[in-house]
């Protein structure tokens, strides 16, 4: 029996708290959930903008004709269009959800997340975005390969992007099923088999452009529920901070049983020991930090959408314009974890009292995760939380529209076309393939979800930063920045950050001990060991390039030129499709 | 054709002009935002004092408008290169553009 406690304490707040802080901040364990009563304010405000989107996709189906349509909207999207589209791409339900959970659960801690999810799309826009448009048409893989053997560097590129894109998509759909179980009181399985099938429907019939406008109007709606809540919660205090802040910690305080000023400040960082050498804390906290950055950096479906713009110019605006967005949406849920900290722990009926008997700890009607859910309903009552919900849904069916898209890219356009048929195909052959390919990713996208359903899947969103930050991001800087890169070392280099990467994250804390139960200590005590296999995949793929004497390897260092001239200046670029 | 146009790019004394002004506040910015970002995380692991010191004597500590500040200078950063990408980069590459296509 206490084991049994022991376990359920285990599952309940160690999980929540601790281990997926990742996951949570980025894709989505939230958890097990129970069902609650169905909301028929969220259900009807989902339909309107289900009815929408539908209609988007059908006027977006008779636009994508032509396979630049349908991977890259025609080129056709304006700046500030992918700006919000590329924010609905990375603001997922999780981090909205799971970010404000963090920051009312630890306070300041919440908002190193934020900033590390932010501080990559400057190093994109300075060294990646133009380039990435004057060089690719469809795939980041265009770009890589560019001047390289396309078989080996194509693969190595479509499994990078197939690893991410399913990890990424099985936390989100496991997440996605957990929310809209709580939300809508629907059952589980039905509640992915309705996202799996939007899914399909938006990225099969309307392609790039449908999974443009949904992503465009999902940030929107997210940013105008954010914005509302949060100034709901300082319009409380006059609109000062720091009467906030007090009112915050004050709460914390009592709740907690501690001191509550420790949510003004980040958690102390202990110290690692690690193969025997004691290694100081702030390398654990790079190391996580390089993982977010450089992981962003190196995600396929956020690089995909730079190929949606007619040209460099707008490519960068898209860029500042989603940090704007995604900033400011990050400061926003900094304040809904300190508005839910004082509106929603105090309230009894938020509070799942039987489970705070048996642990002693604060714990929230459907997990500590819907604190914002909780916060909607304080500051606005029934109908402000039916529109959080629809909003939180919308959310989910925005992040694995483009997810789905990528991975179904990296097959059609990487795989079927240049690999397999090595550029002799035609663009409906082309998109025949890729909409199987989206056919299948949905369903596998729905059986993994049900199969995952109580796992934690929190180490999968670390996995998919970890890997597009060793092995996408090296071998793309490298061969937009490095001449002497070749094919070799750039395989090599892609290939040893894969293995790398998740090797070491399989030996981390979150999958190690909690997931696999292998063992007490995990045997690689960071959070993300990111910066490793970043490091040992460069170093790879400069050494062997550099020892790499042969014929072929003369011939791409010798295409750098060209490549160079067309990355700055975008003469011979993809131009955007005539409508 | 595509090569004569590269070569002919290649020496054009504007295209040096718009390489090195591009790269110099690339790499720049870049720099700065690196030392920023990984400045702040150092930070906070080896002096975590600093973020528990009280803002103007109120309950803000000094670990609030720190951490806003990075959120804020990620896109004046971005800010500064947009801009100067898109007006002056822009006008060097179309004269460059319009002088070897000629």
């Amino acid at each position: 029996m206490s084991k049994l406690k022991q376990l359920m304490n285990t599952s309940f707040a160690i999980p929540l708290l601790l281990i997926s802080q990742l996951s949570m901040a980025a894709g989505g364990d939230l958890g097990q959930t129970e069902r609650q009563a169905t909301n028929w304010h969220a259900i009807i405000m989902f339909v309107v903008f289900v009815g929408i989107t539908l209609f988007i996709t059908k006027w977006a189906a008779s636009r994508t004709k032509s396979a630049a349509d349908f991977y890259a909207a025609g080129g056709g999207i304006t700046g500030f269009q992918n700006g919000l589209a590329i924010a609905g791409d990375y603001m997922s339900a999780a981090s909205f959800l799971g970010i404000s959970a963090l920051v009312f659960a630890k306070g300041y801690d919440g908002l190193l997340f934020s900033i590390g999810f932010l501080v990559g799309w400057p190093i994109i826009l300075f060294m990646m975005a133009e380039r990435l448009r004057n060089l690719g048409k469809y795939t980041f893989a265009d770009v890589t390969a560019f001047r390289f053997t396309q078989g080996p560097i194509r693969s190595m590129a479509a499994i990078n992007t197939l690893v991410v894109v399913l990890f990424y998509l099985i936390a989100q759909m496991v997440g996605a099923g957990q929310l809209i179980k709580l939300l809508f009181g629907l059952d589980y399985v039905y509640a992915l088999v309705i996202v799996g099938v939007l899914m399909i429907l938006y990225v099969l019939f309307g392609g790039m452009l449908a999974t443009t406008w949904v992503q465009i109007i999902k940030a929107v709606m997210l940013l105008a529920g954010a914005t509302f809540m949060a100034l709901a919660v300082l319009s409380n205090f006059n609109f000062s901070f720091d009467a906030m802040f007090t009112k915050a910690v004050e709460v914390y305080g009592q709740v907690h049983h501690t001191d509550g000023h420790s949510i003004m400040a980040p958690s102390p960082i202990k110290d690692q020991l690690f193969l025997g050498f004691n290694v100081p804390g702030w390398v654990d906290s790079v190391s996580f930090g390089m993982a977010l950055m450089f992981g962003t950096a190196g995600l396929p479906h956020i690089l995909m959408r730079f190929f949606t713009v007619g040209n460099a110019k707008e490519a960068r605006k898209s860029v500042l314009y989603a940090t704007g967005f995604i900033g400011y949406f990050y400061i926003l849920t900094f304040v809904i974890g300190f508005g839910a900290i004082i509106y929603v722990t105090q309230n009894p009926q938020y509070l799942d009292a039987v489970k705070m008997l048996a642990t002693g700890k604060l714990a929230l009607r459907g997990g500590n995760n819907m604190a914002a859910i909780h916060l909607a309903d304080a500051v606005g009552g029934d109908l402000f939380l039916g529109f959080i919900s629809a909003v939180a849904f919308a959310t989910i069916l925005a992040v694995v529209s483009g997810l789905t898209l990528s991975g179904a890219s990296a097959v059609s356009h990487d795989i079927y076309a240049n690999v397999i048929a090595k550029g002799r195909t035609t663009d409906e052959q082309e998109i025949r393939v890729s909409k199987m390919a989206t056919l299948a990713l949905g369903v596998a996208a729905v059986l993994l979800g049900i199969i995952f359903e109580k796992q934690n899947v929190a180490f999968m969103v670390g996995l998919a930063f970890a890997v597009a930050a060793s092995s996408n991001f090296p071998v793309l800087i490298m061969s937009m920045f490095w001449k002497n890169m070749t094919t070799r070392g750039a395989v090599i280099g892609g290939l040893v950050g894969l293995v790398s990467s998740v090797i070491l994250i399989v030996l981390t804390k979150s999958m190690w001990v909690d997931t696999f139960h292998m063992g007490k200590e995990a045997i690689v005590p960071f959070k993300n060991p990111a910066m490793f296999s970043m490091i040992l995949s460069f170093v790879c793929c400069w050494f062997f390039s550099v020892t790499d004497n042969s014929s072929s390897a003369k011939e791409e260092r010798e295409k750098f030129e060209e490549q160079y001239i067309r990355s700055m200046t975008g003469i011979g670029a993809e131009k955007a499709a005539k409508h | 054709m595509q090569n004569d146009i590269a070569r002919r790019v290649r020496a054009h004394p504007k295209f040096a002009e718009l390489v090195a002004k591009q790269s110099r506040l690339s790499w720049t910015l870049t720099i700065i935002q690196l030392v920023i970002y990984f400045g702040f995380t150092i930070l906070i692991a080896v002096s975590p004092g600093f973020f528990k010191e009280s803002y103007s004597g109120g309950t803000t500590t000094m670990g609030i408008p720190v951490g806003i500040a990075v959120i804020v200078a990620a896109f004046i950063l971005s800010a500064i290169y947009v801009w100067k990408a898109n007006s002056e980069f822009d006008e060097l590459n179309s004269q460059i553009i319009d002088e070897v296509t000629k």
